[in-house]
Formats: structure tokens, C-alpha cells, sequence
């Protein structure tokens, strides 16, 4: 079985969850002897070649003479997204979007005419743009390549997937890792990002989720055919065990916030908490390790509460940052609005840090050896963490049974349910075809 | 003749409010009221008040051929005097047919037993008078809390003067040997132990709804005609089930009332069965042998075991830093804290806070309040962290008038109350349980004797004998014990 995955980002090279998620895929999948096309729309260069044959998408030139091409590009309707919906942007992105408004329009037509397309590998302004052409490239590699079914990951590759299917009438599973509803929330709602995620749930033969939660968002927002969807959950690479041991340099206690700061990370939830607790416990320090828009707004707030000297922020971290923040934590806290599934906790729990999550997380789901709050509920976010601070066998029983529980959430386990999927569309659209 | 032996437990603990760390130190309160009441309402209508009523409806129909028999925890009884007294007053009029035997168990309904022997006799003892105090009976059969059972329990019983006590008749204990005879315990073969047939028991506490059971509909025809069929030398089959089976685990609608209701006379057809209460079964029948349970067992899940409350990391932490208060907790005289000391041992508390169910949760998902075993663990932990800044509270200001007392050294106190006028004495007497009546009569001089001889009544006094004889000589440390009691009573009165 041969597939054409769309994917968007490609370990070393992540900003988000996304990209950790289609790259473990990849590799649980290889194990269960599915072979694959990875498109990513940049290849950086020293992506670890050996999960997939990457195909960079800026290497594909581009036949736009060829017929399904024209045709797809005719049928498709060039969106321009509004301004502060943006998924996983950087600070340096920012000041760039809107020297890229000035442009897009009129490279338009220019980059139709181009053999060959050079894509940022980020979001940006003019991200509707790179949908579009990325979906060109997808067109122009289905039909150059021999595959069985076609796998896109997110709405920014759907596109791509549709063309791809209509170039080769191969079956389409697209894989929601997030929602417009998570993202921005229900009364921010991006009705052109929405419009491309239900066009690509449409046309798709299969749609997998990656929580309960996100299929009934599905449900309910997009009106997608219960039948079709199906939820397999995320999953997590294992990691060498023998991390080095840090010295602690604070006394205290440390509890963790680690995300973008964003509307849909539920960031002030944490600051409100953290409040609360050091009213009461001094021998506490808060740390919030992320950047996003709302950064200068947690800011004031946590000067405002005058709780400064206790509450540490230290922007974007990565790598090796990440694994040195959990050593030093004693809770990590994931107080998310709307979480589709929610990777951070499982490797602070790898880590052998206690998690409090919010019930609105994917994650939820799978995890028993974690404590479950509603995001709003910050009395009782504060009181999961006193308890993992104050009541010692709480805390030592998750970090006992919470390694073992990672552990078991294997990428393999999940790829197999993937495989499982597959086949079963592919069974489906033989029947379809006598 | 074999016999029938019913027996049901009825429970409800005062299940806690959800009590934050920020809590800690204001709010002195622990209960959910608007739950507990909800719950016993609930209960109560559905399930307490028919079935009472059916069971008084069988006892006027069967006379004295159909017995029953109860054990009500502390716990539950202090909340149908707070929520519904109907249901008191309906269990006084079962007690009142003298067909029916209540059993004695811990009040709060507490793992004390598996703690500490003098918290488990203390709280027996409160039982007991709670019992001969709303139903005029004193308990002569013991059943602990979830019928937990060890030989070493058994043995206190019997030290207690206790002739009977219920258990579980698990497997892993009795191994080729049946359920349905007499046993004694192993330690002490003056205690008679009966145990629970899980079979015939479980076919109508849990199987009778069960429409995947090869045996459903189960019919009061074939439930007798098994019961009839018990080999010949076989003495009795005990079934013993929460009260709460009848219209709440078994809805009305399951027929389940319909089934008890014609049971009885089903049974009494059958030529060689009878009821019998458990003090009757133990009286009647020799037993055959002694039964060794050397690790506690229980009736609960599978494993008959105490891991549905005791065993994995945070139930042990809360029970420990339960239990570590426990002697400063016989010292405290803060009638409050002592209340919610009682309170707080529940053995609910516990059980809630299993993890050993995260495969199969449905099942224990209905009795639990919480949304997690850790969210319960977290819960009572707050809670019982302000009921220690309490009690170091009342043991500081208990400290300081403790000094005060040292400088004029502490009287005996018998002889404090041979120095009391009679109507004193009297106003003290009146406050006095039977066990300390006893202790005060039997134990002090002829002085306190023949003052008490005025003025206790002649009733009184022939009961105040018939305790002493009932029961097993007093320990010294227990009249040291008997007269710490005595000198907290004189201290409290005015």
C-alpha cells in the first residue's frame, strides 16, 4: 500500500503540534509496511530522510498546460484570509504579512505563468495564496506518481488532497488536527478558513479526528456525516530515558505553563490560578514558557496581581529547552479553551511531571492518570495543583503510573488504526466500483 | 428444618462538599447538605418506604414464621432524624413487630477495624446505643462495616460479648467447603460465624434485571425451588444484600417488589425451610468447624478484598493521615470535631478514591460523587487538612486549661461523685449510658452504690445488672477509660 501524504511541517522544523503529529504517523505507519509520498510545501534540508521519500514541493515543476490542472485551478476560489487568524506564527513573521499584502495580488498572475514555485514553509498573510498553489504541486505529483490512497493533514493541504484525488481518482482521508472552532473560537470563526475545512471534509472518503471532541465539533459545525468520521487519537515518540539530572536552582516549587499564548491555549487561566495559590503558599513560582499575541495582555495582568516576583515568563522554547523546563517542574498545567488533543502533557508526564488538563482537551480522553478541570474553573485548577504540591502520594502515583501510560500511547498503535482506515476505504470504493 | 436468614444493610454517608484549599482554615463545614438530602429523599421514596412497607405488610400476613434483619449505620440513622423522619418512624414499627433483629456495626460505617481495636470498640459501643436508644433492642450479632472479616476482628467481637457475626462466604476462603452451615471463628469459637451465600444472594442484588442471565426472568417459583433443593444437612441459606437492591439498584419497574412480596410464602411452602434472624440461626444450629481468614475479606468485586478502599498510594495517605490524629483525637472534647471525626472515617470516603475500576468504571461511576478517584483524594485531603488546624487549635486552648488544672492535682472520680447531692448525682446519671452506668455501679464504692440504688429506678437498675452479667469483666484500662468519660461528663455540667 502506497499513500500521498500531504503534511505541512516536518520535524527539526516545527512550530506546533501538527508537524510532531504527522511526522510519528509517518513513522508508525513505515512499521506496518505502508510505503509513502511525504509532501511538505519546504524541505529545510536536514529533515531525517529516513521515514519518508520527501518530495520538495519546491522541486515539482509545475505542467499548469496540463488539463486536470487548469481545471482544478478554474474550480477554485482564491480566498484571502482576514488578519488576526494565525495559526502558529512567529514574532518575525509578523512585521513581513503585511509587506506581503502589498504583493500578493499582483504576483498572482506572475506565479501562474512560473515552471517552478518557492513556498515560505510558514503562515502568512497571504497563506490562501500558498493553499492554492500548494494544491497545484499536489495535482502535479498525483499524477506523476503511483499511489493508492491520498492523506491530507489539515485544512492547508486539503486543497492539495482534492486536487490530488480528482487528478488520480484515488480515495481522500483528510485528518483534522484542529478546528477553526479551536483556533479562534466560536464567535471569531474565519468563514473562509471554515469553507476550505468542510470542502475538504466533503469531498473526502474519510475523515479521522484526533479527539471524540473534535468529531463532535465536526458534527455539530460542519454538518459532516457521522458514518465517515472516525476518531483515532494521537499518540508520542519515545524518548531515551537517561535524561541528565539537573541541579534545581530554586527552592520552591515550580508549576509549568508551556503553549503559544494564545486565545485557544487559555493562558490567563493559569495567571488567575497561580494568583490564587499564592495567596495562600508562598513556596510556589510559576512559570509560562510560550509567545503569542497575548503576551503583553498576561503581562499586565500578572504585574497587576503583584505577583511578578513569583510568575516567570521566558518566551519560545525548543529542544533541549523543553526537556530543562520539565526537569525543574513539579505540575505542568494545560488550562486549554479548546484543545483538539493536546501533546505537551504526555511528554511532561514522559518527564515525570504530574499534569492538570482541561476537560476541553482530546487528550482528556486517553489519559487516566491526570487531573481533568474546565478550563474556566479556575478555583479548581488551583486546587488540582495545591494538591499535587501538598499531597505527596497524589503526585508520586502519577509519576509512577503516568510514565507507564505514555509509554503505551505508541505511534505504532495508533498508525495501525490509520492502516486499518485505509483499508477499509479502499475495500469500500472496490465494492463501490462493481 | 433449614432456614432462610435475610439480612440487609442500609447506608448513606455524609458525603462532602467540594471543599478548595483556600477553604482551609474559614470554612469549618465539610457536607454537601443539598446532596445528602437529595440522595435520601430519593432512597427513601424509592426504595426505604416500600420496601418497609412491604416487609411490615409480609409480617402481618406470615406473622412470626417471616423475620428479617438489619444493620443501620450510625451515619444513615443521623440523617433519617435529620431528613426523613418517616423512615425512623416506619423502621420503629418493623421493631416493633419484634420480628425483626438489628445488627450492631461501627457507627460511622469505618475501616477502624483495620486500624485500631479501640476506635472499632468505641464506635460498636456508640451503635449500640444508638440502637437501644431508637428501637429499645440491644444488639447481640456484629456485622463490620462490607461484612469485613478477619480472624483477628472476629476475635474482638467475641471479647466484646458479641455471640454471632456476619461475613462473606468467599470462595478463596472456603474452598470445597459450602456457605450454608455455622462456623465459628478461629480464634474464639464462642463467636458463631455465618456467611453469605454470594449465589442466591447475587441472583436478586445484582442478576435479577439482567436480561443476558440464562436464568432471567428470575421467578419466586424457581428461587424457592433452588432454596428447597439445599443438600439435606445443610443448615442455612444466608442472603444478605444493600437494602438500597429493592427499587434503587432494581427499579420498581424490574418487578423486583413483586418478587419479595410473594417470596415468602413461596419459601414457607416448601416443607423444610423457615426464616430465621441471624441470633436465631446461631442459636439453633451446631457448627462444624472453625474458618480460618487470616487477611481480611470483605463482600466487595471479585477479589472479596479490601482494595476497593485500601491499597493503592492515595487511599493509603488519607487513611494514614486519618488515623495519625486518632489519640489526640480521644483527648479532644470538642463535641464538633468528634462529630466530624465520626464523619470523616466513612468507609465511602475511601472507595471513592479507587483506581483499580478504570477498565470497568460504569459500575462504581454511580456511587461516587466525584469525577475521578484523584479529584475525591484531593477533596478529603483539604478537608481533613482543616480538621488538623482545628484540632491543633482545641488541643492548644486544651493545653492551657490542662495547666491550670495541674496546679490543684485531679480528684478520683468516684469520689467527686460520692460528694454529689442525689439530685446532682441524678441530673448525671440521666446523661450516662449503660455501659457506664455499669462501670460507675459496678466499679466505684458502696457510697456511689447506695446512692444510686435511691435514686435509679428498680427497672433500671435489674437492666444495670443484666448488662454487668452479659457482658465480660472490665479491663483496669477500661475503667480508667470509663472514668475519663465520667470526668468529661461532670466537667460539661453546669
Amino acid at each position: 500500500m502506497k499513500v500521498l501524504m500531504f503534511g505541512w511541517e516536518f520535524p527539526p522544523h516545527i512550530t506546533g503540534g501538527l508537524g510532531t503529529a504527522s511526522y510519528g504517523l509517518t513513522k508508525g505507519l513505515l512499521k506496518h509496511d505502508v510505503e509513502m509520498i511525504f509532501v511538505v510545501p519546504k524541505a529545510f534540508g536536514d529533515e531525517d530522510q529516513r521515514a519518508a521519500r520527501i518530495v520538495n514541493a519546491s522541486d515539482i515543476p509545475v505542467n499548469y498546460k496540463q488539463k486536470h490542472i487548469q481545471d482544478f485551478w478554474n474550480k477554485l476560489t482564491y480566498l484571502e484570509i482576514g488578519s488576526n487568524i494565525r495559526p502558529y506564527i512567529d514574532p518575525e513573521d509578523f512585521a513581513k504579512i503585511h509587506e506581503d499584502v502589498k504583493h500578493s495580488i499582483k504576483e498572482k498572475e506572475h506565479l501562474i505563468l512560473g515552471e517552478k514555485y518557492t513556498f515560505s514553509g510558514k503562515y502568512g498573510k497571504n497563506l490562501m495564496e500558498e493553499v492554492a498553489r500548494y494544491a497545484m504541486v499536489g495535482a502535479s505529483i498525483a499524477a506523476q506518481n503511483d499511489f493508492d490512497i491520498i492523506h491530507a493533514h489539515d485544512w492547508l493541504t486539503y486543497m492539495a488532497g482534492i486536487a490530488a484525488k480528482e487528478v488520480s481518482g484515488k480515495p481522500l482521508v483528510v485528518h483534522m488536527h484542529a478546528t477553526e472552532y479551536d483556533r479562534a473560537g466560536e464567535d471569531r470563526i474565519n468563514t473562509e478558513v471554515f469553507g476550505i475545512e468542510q470542502k475538504g471534509m466533503k469531498e473526502a472518503d474519510r475523515v479521522i479526528t484526533v479527539s471524540n471532541l473534535t468529531r463532535d465539533i465536526v458534527i455539530k459545525h460542519y454538518g459532516i456525516d457521522p458514518a465517515k468520521i472516525q476518531t483515532i487519537h494521537n499518540a508520542i515518540e519515545p524518548v531515551d530515558k537517561d535524561n541528565l539530572q539537573l541541579n534545581r536552582s530554586v527552592k520552591e516549587k515550580v508549576v509549568t505553563f508551556l503553549g503559544r499564548l494564545t486565545f485557544q491555549k487559555g493562558p490567563e487561566y493559569f495567571v488567575e490560578a497561580a494568583k490564587l495559590i499564592l495567596e495562600r503558599d508562598d513556596n510556589v513560582r510559576f512559570v509560562m514558557a510560550g509567545n503569542g499575541d497575548m503576551f503583553e495582555e498576561l503581562i499586565k495582568r500578572v504585574a497587576k496581581l503583584r505577583i511578578a516576583t513569583k510568575f516567570h515568563f521566558t518566551g519560545f522554547l525548543k529542544g533541549a529547552e523543553v526537556d530543562k523546563m520539565f526537569q525543574l517542574s513539579d505540575v505542568f498545567v494545560m488550562p486549554s479553551v479548546s484543545e483538539p488533543f493536546g501533546l505537551v502533557p504526555l511528554e511532561a508526564m514522559r518527564s515525570n511531571v504530574p499534569v492538570v488538563i482541561s476537560k476541553q482537551s482530546g487528550v482528556a480522553e486517553v489519559l487516566t492518570n491526570a487531573l481533568k478541570v474546565d478550563f474556566w474553573d479556575v478555583e479548581g485548577i488551583a486546587d488540582a495543583i495545591y494538591g499535587l504540591l501538598h499531597y505527596n502520594s497524589l503526585s508520586e502515583m502519577f509519576i509512577k503510573n503516568g510514565v507507564e501510560e505514555v509509554d503505551n500511547l505508541k505511534w505504532e498503535h495508533a498508525a495501525k488504526q490509520v492502516k486499518a482506515a485505509y483499508e477499509s476505504v479502499l475495500l469500500n470504493n472496490i465494492e463501490l466500483d462493481k | 428444618m433449614q432456614s432462610v436468614c435475610l439480612y440487609f444493610q442500609v447506608h448513606q454517608p455524609y458525603r462532602l462538599k467540594k471543599y478548595r484549599f483556600f477553604n482551609l482554615g474559614n470554612d469549618h463545614y465539610y457536607y454537601d447538605d443539598y446532596l445528602n438530602k437529595s440522595i435520601m429523599e430519593r432512597v427513601a421514596a424509592k426504595s426505604y418506604i416500600p420496601m418497609n412497607n412491604l416487609l411490615l405488610e409480609l409480617i402481618q400476613k406470615h406473622g412470626k414464621a417471616f423475620k428479617v434483619s438489619f444493620s443501620i449505620s450510625g451515619s444513615a440513622l443521623d440523617q433519617f432524624q435529620e431528613y426523613t423522619p418517616q423512615v425512623l418512624a416506619s423502621f420503629k414499627q418493623l421493631a416493633q413487630t419484634g420480628n425483626v433483629e438489628f445488627l450492631a456495626e461501627t457507627y460511622a460505617h469505618s475501616l477502624s477495624g483495620m486500624k485500631s481495636k479501640e476506635e472499632f470498640v468505641r464506635q460498636i459501643k456508640m451503635h449500640q446505643e444508638k440502637i437501644k436508644e431508637l428501637f429499645g433492642v440491644s444488639p447481640q450479632t456484629f456485622r463490620n462495616t462490607e461484612l469485613i472479616y478477619s480472624d483477628e476482628i472476629g476475635e474482638t467481637i467475641a471479647e466484646m460479648g458479641f455471640k454471632t457475626m456476619l461475613t462473606e462466604g468467599a470462595k478463596h476462603v472456603l474452598g470445597w467447603k459450602s456457605p450454608n452451615f455455622v462456623y465459628t471463628n478461629a480464634i474464639n469459637p464462642r463467636l458463631k460465624v455465618l456467611l453469605r451465600n454470594f449465589q442466591f444472594s447475587d441472583d436478586i442484588a445484582f442478576r435479577f434485571s439482567n436480561q443476558n442471565w440464562n436464568e432471567w426472568p428470575l421467578t419466586t417459583d424457581k428461587f424457592s425451588d433452588w432454596l428447597g433443593q439445599l443438600n439435606p444437612k445443610e443448615q442455612v441459606a444466608n442472603l444478605y444484600m444493600d437494602y438500597e437492591t429493592f427499587g434503587e439498584h432494581q427499579w420498581t419497574e424490574t418487578g423486583i417488589f413483586e418478587f419479595m412480596r410473594n417470596l415468602p410464602e413461596k419459601i414457607l411452602k416448601k416443607p423444610n425451610l423457615c426464616f430465621k434472624t441471624p441470633s436465631e440461626v446461631s442459636k439453633e444450629y451446631q457448627p462444624i468447624a472453625a474458618i480460618h481468614v487470616p487477611n481480611a475479606i470483605s463482600w466487595a468485586d471479585e477479589e472479596r478484598d479490601l482494595t476497593a478502599w485500601l491499597g493503592n498510594e492515595i487511599q493509603d495517605e488519607a487513611f494514614d493521615k486519618l488515623y495519625a490524629i486518632e489519640v489526640a483525637m480521644r483527648n479532644c472534647q470538642d463535641p464538633s470535631l468528634q462529630k466530624d471525626w465520626l464523619k470523616l472515617q466513612a468507609s465511602d470516603h475511601f472507595y471513592y478514591m479507587c483506581t483499580k475500576w478504570f477498565s470497568d468504571g460504569a459500575v462504581h461511576q454511580y456511587f461516587t460523587p466525584y469525577g475521578s478517584p484523584y479529584e475525591a483524594f484531593i477533596n478529603f485531603m483539604n478537608v481533613l487538612s482543616d480538621f488538623y488546624i482545628r484540632l491543633e487549635r482545641e488541643g492548644k486552648s486544651r493545653q492551657e486549661s490542662d495547666i491550670e488544672s495541674l496546679q490543684s492535682p485531679q480528684e478520683d472520680v468516684f469520689n467527686m461523685l460520692g460528694k454529689f447531692t442525689n439530685v446532682k448525682l441524678k441530673k448525671m446519671v440521666k446523661d450516662l449510658s449503660l455501659g457506664e452506668l455499669s462501670a460507675l455501679f459496678f466499679e466505684s464504692d458502696q457510697a456511689i452504690r447506695d446512692k444510686m440504688m435511691k435514686i435509679i429506678g428498680k427497672k433500671e437498675l435489674n437492666k444495670i445488672q443484666e448488662y454487668r452479667e452479659t457482658s465480660n469483666a472490665l479491663s483496669s484500662k477500661e475503667i480508667e477509660s470509663y472514668k475519663e468519660d465520667l470526668r468529661k461528663k461532670i466537667a460539661r455540667l453546669p
